[in-house]
C-alpha cells in the first residue's frame, strides 16, 4: 500500500528516531540492568528519564495545540494522546508490568539496545513480536466472531 | 544542609543525574520533532503489530491505519537503532552486552508484546506521550505497569535470580 507523502516526511521520521535512539542510549534505558535497578529502588534515574520526557512532551503538546495551526508536512491538526479507558488498558498494563519487571526492557529501549551492540536483546525483541502476534491472532479471531471493530494506536 | 542533600542524591542516584535528565529530554525531543512536523505522536510498540502485517493476513494487523503507517514505523525503529549506535560511536563506551539471562529477556519480551498491544501503549506511548497529554487512561496504565513491575522485579530478585 503506497501513500503519497511530503518528501520531507521520511527524513523527519529518521531525524526523530535518531534523536530518540541517542537519548535512550544516553539515558541508560537501553541497558536492562538500569531499569531493574530502578524497580528495586537502587537507582531512581528512570523517574528523571520518564518524568523529564513527559514534561517536555507536555510542553510540546501544549504549545502545538494552543498556538500552532496545522502540521506543515501532513496538514493535520495537532492533538493530544488521549486513549479511551477500558478493561484492556488495565489488563495490558498489568501484563506489560510483569514483562517489564522480568526483563527490564520495553519496546523503544529494546530497539536502542540493538544499536549499542547488545545482541542478547534480540531474545526480548523476538519475544515482543511473538507476544504481539499472539494477541493479534486472538483478537482477530474474537473480532471475526463478535464483529467488534478495531481501533489503531498512533 | 547542602551536604545532606548531596548525600541523599548520591544514594538515590548512584550513577548521577545528568545522563537521565539529558537522555529523557532527548527521548521527548525525538518525539517532538516528528510531532511538530506531522502531528503524529509516534509510539514505539505499534511498530511490532504493524510490522506483522507484512507477514500475516490476520485482520488485526491489516487495519487500514496500520497498513498506512507500517513503512514509516519500520524506518522509525531502524533510526532508533542507528541513533543509539551513533551514541556509541561518538562517546565510545564500547559495545554493551547485558548480563540479564536470555529466558528473562525472552519471557519478559513476550509479555511486553502482549501487554503493550492490549493496553494501547508502552513506556513511550503511555509513560511519556500519554502522561504529557495529562491522559487519565495513561496515568492508570503507568501506575499499574510500574507497580506490577516493581513487585515482579522484587520477587524475582528474592527468588535468587541474578541478574
Amino acid at each position: 500500500m503506497s501513500v503519497k507523502r511530503h518528501p520531507l516526511f521520511m527524513p523527519l521520521v529518521v531525524l526523530g528516531g535518531l534523536i530518540q535512539g541517542f537519548g535512550l542510549a544516553y539515558s541508560g534505558m537501553a541497558r536492562p540492568e538500569v531499569v531493574l535497578d530502578f524497580l528495586q529502588f537502587d537507582d531512581l534515574g528512570l523517574v528523571l528519564v520518564m518524568g523529564g520526557a513527559a514534561v517536555v512532551s507536555g510542553i510540546t503538546f501544549f504549545v502545538a495545540t494552543r498556538f500552532l495551526d496545522r502540521a506543515p508536512l501532513t496538514g493535520d491538526t495537532y492533538g493530544r494522546r488521549v486513549k479511551s479507558m477500558d478493561r484492556n488498558v488495565a489488563v495490558g498494563g498489568v501484563v506489560f508490568g510483569v514483562g517489564w519487571g522480568l526483563s527490564g526492557i520495553c519496546p523503544g529501549a529494546a530497539y536502542a539496545s540493538v544499536g549499542i551492540g547488545n545482541l542478547p536483546i534480540l531474545w526480548a525483541i523476538a519475544g515482543m513480536f511473538i507476544g504481539a502476534y499472539a494477541q493479534g491472532y486472538w483478537r482477530s479471531r474474537n473480532e471475526a466472531v463478535s464483529g467488534e471493530t478495531v481501533t489503531a494506536d498512533d | 544542609m547542602t551536604g545532606l542533600a548531596l548525600q541523599l542524591a548520591a544514594e538515590l542516584f548512584p550513577r548521577g543525574v545528568t545522563q537521565y535528565a539529558v537522555g529523557g529530554v532527548m527521548v521527548a525531543a525525538g518525539i517532538a520533532v516528528i510531532y511538530l512536523g506531522t502531528a503524529i505522536i509516534p509510539g514505539n510498540s505499534t511498530f511490532l503489530e504493524t510490522t506483522l502485517s507484512y507477514v500475516s493476513n490476520r485482520s488485526r494487523f491489516n487495519q487500514p491505519k496500520y497498513l498506512a503507517s507500517r513503512d514509516w514505523r519500520v524506518v522509525f525503529a531502524l533510526s532508533i537503532v542507528a541513533g543509539a549506535a551513533v551514541w556509541g560511536l561518538l562517546l565510545d563506551p564500547g559495545a554493551f552486552t547485558t548480563e540479564v539471562q536470555p529466558w528473562r529477556l525472552f519471557g519478559g519480551g513476550i509479555l511486553v508484546g502482549i501487554g503493550t498491544r492490549i493496553g494501547k501503549g508502552c513506556t513511550a506511548g503511555h509513560g511519556v506521550c500519554g502522561l504529557g497529554s495529562a491522559s487519565r487512561t495513561s496515568l492508570v496504565n503507568v501506575v499499574l505497569f510500574v507497580g506490577v513491575a516493581i513487585v515482579t522485579a522484587t520477587v524475582v530478585a528474592a527468588l535468587g535470580v541474578t541478574p
